[in-house]
């Protein structure tokens, strides 16, 4: 038999080309005569536009078009609500050039069309724009005040959405409960910065009619599908490339930014190829962005520590505009009982408009800001009662026996309920509690303060629902003339290694090498059903519906070689690239068998030969297809989700805070984590590395600063401090595979994991570090030098007092 | 939909242009460039060379890394013009004629040291000229992460980086 | 992202190059590039012309020339760190580059450049301002000296003229035995510093100090002699309780506002950390008791 490909450490079929530079992203795409698009950006965060003067732009050498909303047709619109639902009412989204109003600093206001980049540049700040500045607040809880300056004049007091969900029975919950631990949390913004910035590109061939587009994109079948209906044009006639994308993190799926849909209709318009390629700037500025949150999160618990309920109210932050609906509101709402058994919930937000860039899912997609609110009560209440703060947890954990925790009334992203469907929570904990040395940590920690060295035991649980619906599909199709099989699936790949992991799915029902599995994805002129990569769900979806759909072609070569080799088809095994007769030497390639079973065959190669060597593939009378039957090895499966599946795990980290510097290091960290069933190890271990290390940026380093002007004064990879690799620690990766039951494979998502819980860890680890210098909690995150040096200064003061 | 303006007549835009000739991957190049025009875009666009990457265009990302005389620097930090008569390496001179990958690529291959592959040949040039100019071999992985210190990457959180040079360090010098 | 038209020229000498200068008001010098390119890159600056240095002979010379390290104004910042003289000569230097920005950049970036564009937070700046050392400004009627403590204006401003270059950075060797250290905190490694120290010091046989110099940047606009730590170190054994009570007088030469990356208080006390660290590591140094 072969080797079960499924769970081991393959090496990634894309690395040789990326490694030598050999990558095809957007930028890359040679399109000679390329025009460049720029664009004019408010530099107010909310102001009335009195005129806009393009004749300078206009006339300057090497400008082709310059573009206002005046003249860009049938896209002066506000673009689509995305995910609409009952909490929002007439809910606001962005137009793809602005019309009257500018609603954040970055907001395009015109795109000009020139020769090359820098020219359109120039030709941008040629624009003359007149704006009228209106007053604006900034401050999440302030604008939600009467009388603050209002985003949108529809919605007063800056309210976007506002959303109740109950679990069980609350007040009986709060009427049970011996106490009561009260605590608020906040979590400031933050982006994706992914290394490659945005960028579009769009060719249109007046003869065919045909609009090609290479997008940067997480989804191009949708943005197929929305430009075609925007511009009014044959859906099979647009074809949207997502090609190599230098990663993503959820920033790259919103439908549409401006230039999704400016960058084509330019490219018809003029007749020539159009270009943008998104500078790091405009990422700062113009790009999705995500995380403020701020919780007031209620424990009621019994004296035990048992939480009997749950009680958390929180605004989020939807900058000025909520083309994503409620998405990240809500899974941070449904996920802020995290993996405890707490059987009354009652969780209630409200989305505040702000007059900054959009907020839309960036990885984590709120589940870091309710890990946040939870773990850090959580600590509260071990504190308040006196307890450790594994063992209150540990008291509240669901039981692995308990599977599957249903919290009825909690409605997740998905539509569906929040089902956790399977683990082993408690021994997770137990194995984070061993890794960590927790037993005699607190001797460690006594010690090392006697030398002036001040550690903390940081630790955080964490669940996440993944592996959302609605459906992906896979279509497989062995080549006759190579034997080797073509997958294709509807996502695209931001540096997840689907053509290696979904190669291994597939190779494993085939019997043939990962390296002869060749995926294409993002391309929907390739395949053009299924939805997108987001939401840690390709391995689940798309996943799964290429191992459904392998099994179905697994099925076919069988029949076939079965009558080829004139052997019972229990008899008929899969491996090295060919059908084998068990027990003997006979066997038949896979492209002789793709080959015989296609009636119309020519002798191009040896394999169409060998073909001839073998009994027929199929053995009907009459003509020769058989009705029903279809040439070739080839099929196409679906697979679609009953709900999400809940993955999870456990942080503990020991930190050491330097109180001179104030700095934090982390000197070990440890992640015990469960995604079921892992298809590649080698690749999940680096999601979840990857994912913390994004977390340890969004804990230490990375917010947004968004003067009270609305000014982003930090757009900039100068003071936006994305970790480099001396600010990175080891992490070391500890696996349960708990399957899921709810698909074929056992599988959960992975690629938001690591970030989920690294900011409740290290504020956890740093209170415990500092616990002699008094009671700071460090329940706002990022965690700066200056906030630290604010929590030991009166322990530093108290000390020299009494020297 | 029609054209709302005639394609521009080239001519027009007449930014003074200068002849640079230098070295690139051990060929002669020599373009007519305006002075400003990053190095970044001359090897990108005017040579096609697309595996150096652009991310920040202000020197603190590392993506569009190369060497110019030996040593690693930001091809966006350095205008065409700059680099006349010099010699030039860029991530498409790596490999083998043959194809094969540079036991640093090996290494990051073998370790996973890459994802998305954005960061990644600027990250590969700034570690092969930190090594070719002598860095010593018997590294601690504090010292390789300071080699690497100046390259971001968004994807991998940098330990299976840190493996890969630890793997081909060592690799080198057992040769 | 790109930058704005500009003029370019790369003189063959000196003189042209300042003939430049003086016709052009405009027109801004270019060495290394590392700041102010990316300056332009952001549009943040516009410059009408770039006179490049970079076909200049004898600008790239790094001379120990009778106590005196001079450097000239296209010598990169990697030359300086490498040179085994210079580190014999004068380790503080070494020391210093390791914290200026990563080796891409010191591999372009000059150290007369980073000078002249005088970062307040910048190291080299600092070094230069605690070494006693100066600049060598060359323009239409001739050389000057300036020394350090009258170059540094304010952040990105010094007392060189629009229509002069900066030929040469002058850093005196250190003293037979002088011991030194530089300690920085950056939120980064390789950022620009929140505050950074460097110090001189010597020291006499009997232990007690008979100089100090030491500096801060990244405290105020422009990088400072901390004049009162000095005085109290200075005549002193230089314990470690000395050593507290004469950082506990650098507070109040923090003058930089809260801003994203530090508040006042808390920079005043990282401010003190680092001079505590910096004065016990020279002062350890000189006494031999550390390499």
């Amino acid at each position: 038999m072969s080797t079960r490909m499924f769970g081991e450490n393959v090496k990634r079929n894309i690395d040789s080309r990326l490694l030598k530079g050999e990558g095809a992203f957007v930028d890359d795409i040679p399109l000679p005569d390329a025009l460049h698009a720029a664009f004019a950006r408010s530099p107010f965060a909310r102001a009335k536009i009195t005129s806009i003067d393009t004749t300078a732009a206009e006339n300057h050498p090497g400008v082709v078009a310059v573009y206002t909303s005046d003249n860009i047709g049938p896209l002066d619109i506000e673009m689509p609500l995305l995910i609409p639902h009952e909490s929002m009412k007439d809910a606001r989204t962005q137009r793809p050039l602005a019309k009257d109003d500018v609603y954040y600093v970055g907001q395009t206001v015109a795109m000009v069309v020139a020769v090359d980049r820098y020219t359109a540049e120039d030709a941008a700040s040629l624009i003359d724009i007149d704006y009228e500045p209106l007053d604006v607040e900034i401050d999440l809880e302030e604008a939600v005040k009467d009388g603050s300056p209002l985003v949108h004049d529809t919605h007063p007091n800056n309210i976007a959405a506002d959303f109740v969900q109950v679990s069980g029975d609350p007040e009986k919950g709060f009427a049970e409960a011996e106490h009561v631990t009260r605590t608020r949390v906040q979590v400031d913004r933050s982006t994706a910065a992914a290394m490659e910035c945005r960028a579009v590109a769009a060719r249109f061939d007046p003869i065919t009619g045909e609009l090609v587009v290479w997008d940067g994109t997480q989804a191009p079948i949708s943005v197929r599908g929305g430009l075609a209906s925007i511009l009014n044009l044959d859906e099979d006639k647009v074809r949207v490339i997502a090609p190599d994308v230098g990663g993503a993190f959820g920033q790259k799926v919103l439908l549409f930014y401006p230039d999704e849909l400016l960058v084509p209709y330019a490219a018809i318009n003029l007749g020539r190829p159009v270009k943008f390629i998104e500078d790091r700037r405009e990422n700062f500025i113009g790009s999705s962005q995500e995380r403020t949150q701020i919780h007031y999160i209620e424990l009621h618990a019994k004296k035990t520590g048992e939480v009997v309920a749950l009680k958390d109210f929180f605004y989020h932050d939807t900058g000025a505009f909520i083309p994503y609906g409620i998405a990240v509101a809500q899974v941070a709402s449904t996920s802020i009982a995290g993996p405890y058994r707490i059987p009354n919930i009652h969780v209630h937000f409200q989305a505040v408009y702000t007059p900054t860039v959009q907020v839309t899912p960036y990885r984590g997609c709120g589940r870091p800001q309710s890990c946040f609110a939870i773990e850090r009560a959580m600590d509260q209440l071990a504190q308040d009662l006196g307890l450790d703060r594994f063992e209150v947890r540990r008291r509240n954990l669901i039981g692995a026996d308990e599977f599957p925790w249903v919290r009825d009334g909690l409605l997740f992203a998905d539509g569906l309920r929040v089902n956790l469907d399977s683990g082993q929570y408690h021994k997770a904990l137990d194995m984070a509690h061993e890794a960590i040395g927790a037993s005699d940590f607190a001797e460690r920690q006594k010690e090392a303060r006697k030398e002036g060295k001040y550690l903390g035991l940081g630790l955080a649980f964490y669940v996440e629902g993944t592996g959302l619906g609605p459906y992906e599909g896979g279509h497989i199709k062995i080549h006759p003339i190579t034997g080797k099989v073509y997958v294709n699936t509807g996502l695209t790949s931001q540096g997840q290694g689907h053509d290696t992991v979904f190669a291994q799915i597939a190779a494993d029902q085939l019997g043939v090498a990962v390296e002869d599995v060749i995926l294409t994805e993002g391309d929907t002129g390739a395949y053009d059903w299924g939805v997108a990569t987001f939401a840690s769900r390709a391995a689940v979806v798309s996943g799964n519906a290429i191992h459904k759909t392998a099994l179905k072609v697994r099925k076919q070569v069988i029949t076939a070689a079965a009558n080829m080799l004139e052997a019972d088809e229990r008899d008929i095994e899969l491996r090295d690239g060919a059908a084998w007769v068990t027990g003997t030497n006979r066997s038949a390639p896979l492209a002789a068998i793709a080959t015989a079973t296609n009636p119309l065959r020519y002798a191009f190669n040896e394999a169409a030969q060998a073909a001839t060597q073998f009994a027929p593939a199929s053995r009907h009378d009459g003509p020769p297809l058989d009705e029903g039957q279809h040439p070739g090895l080839e099929a196409t499966d679906y697979f679609s989700p009953e709900c999400a599946t809940w993955a999870y795990g456990v942080h503990v980290a020991e930190v050491e805070v330097d109180i001179t510097t104030c700095e934090v290091n982390i000197g070990k960290y440890v992640c015990i984590h469960d995604c079921g069933n892992m298809i590649n190890p080698m690749i999940v271990d680096g999601q979840v590395m990857g994912g913390m290390a994004q977390g340890i940026g969004g804990a230490l380093y990375e917010r947004i600063e968004y003067q009270p002007d609305g000014n982003p004064a930090n757009a900039n990879f100068v003071d936006f401090l994305v970790p480099y690799a001396t600010e990175i620690p080891d992490i070391q990766v500890e696996h349960l595979e708990t399957p899921s039951p709810l698909n074929p494979l056992g599988v959960k998502g992975v690629g938001e994991a690591g970030c989920i819980a690294v900011g409740a860890t290290i504020a956890s680890g740093l209170k415990d570090a500092l616990s002699p210098f008094g009671n700071e909690n460090f329940h706002h995150t990022p965690i700066t030098p200056s906030m630290i040096f604010e929590a030991i200064k009166q322990g530093v003061l108290s000390e020299k007092e009494t020297s | 939909m029609k054209p709302i303006k005639a394609v521009v007549d080239e001519a027009k835009r007449a930014e003074p242009k200068t002849t640079v000739k230098m070295t690139v991957n051990g060929s002669e190049v020599e373009r007519d460039v305006s002075a400003r025009m990053l190095l970044s875009d001359f090897i990108r666009h005017e040579l096609e060379l697309t595996g150096t990457h652009v991310g920040c265009e202000h020197g603190i990302c590392g993506a569009c890394t190369i060497i110019i005389d030996g040593r690693a620097a930001r091809s966006c930090l350095t205008f065409a013009i700059q680099a006349d008569g010099a010699d030039i390496r860029t991530i498409e001179s790596v490999a083998g004629e043959d194809g094969e990958l540079h036991p640093l690529q090996e290494a990051f291959r073998d370790n996973h040291a890459l994802q998305c592959g954005y960061c990644t040949p600027g990250m590969i040039m700034n570690i092969i000229s930190q090594l070719e100019a002598g860095e010593k071999r018997d590294m601690s992985d504090d010292d390789i992460r300071e080699m690497l210190s100046g390259n971001l990457c968004r994807c991998t959180g940098y330990a299976n980086i840190v493996k890969a040079v630890r793997s081909a360090t060592s690799a080198t010098k057992r040769s | 992202m790109k930058p704005s038209l500009f003029e370019y020229c790369a003189p063959g000498t000196i003189e042209e190059a300042i003939s430049v200068l003086e016709a052009d008001a405009d027109a801004v010098v270019l060495a290394g590039g590392q700041s102010l390119i990316p300056a332009m890159n952001l549009r943040l600056a516009n410059p009408a012309k770039l006179v490049d240095l970079r076909k200049i002979e004898g600008l790239s010379d790094i001379v120990n020339d009778e106590g005196v390290i001079r450097v000239g104004a296209m010598v990169r910042h990697r030359d300086l760190e490498l040179n085994q003289d210079v580190f014999e000569a004068n380790g503080l230097i070494r020391e210093a580059e390791r914290h200026v920005a990563h080796v891409p950049i010191r591999n372009r970036g000059t150290v007369v450049g980073s000078l002249c564009h005088a970062d307040a937070a910048a190291e080299m700046p600092l070094v230069l301002l605690v070494c006693d050392g100066s600049v060598v400004a060359t323009g239409p009627s001739g050389k000057r000296e300036i020394a350090a403590a009258d170059f540094f204006q304010f952040h990105m401003t010094t007392t060189r003229e629009a229509d002069e270059v900066i030929t040469e950075a002058r850093i005196p060797v250190l003293p037979d035995g002088a011991g030194y250290a530089f300690s920085e905190f950056a939120r980064r490694r390789g950022d620009y510093a929140i505050a950074a120290v460097a110090t001189i010091v010597e020291c006499g046989e009997d232990g007690v100090i008979s100089r100090c110099a030491i500096g801060a940047c990244g405290i105020g606009e422009r990088p400072l002699r901390l004049n009162e730590v000095e005085l109290a170190i200075e005549g002193k054994s230089a314990d470690s309780s000395g050593i507290s009570a004469a950082a506990d007088l650098s507070a109040e030469y923090v003058t930089a506002p809260d801003d994203m990356h530090a508040t006042t208080a808390y920079r005043q006390h990282l401010l003190k950390g680092l001079v505590e660290r910096a004065l016990t590591a020279a002062v350890a140094r000189a006494r031999g008791e550390q390499s």
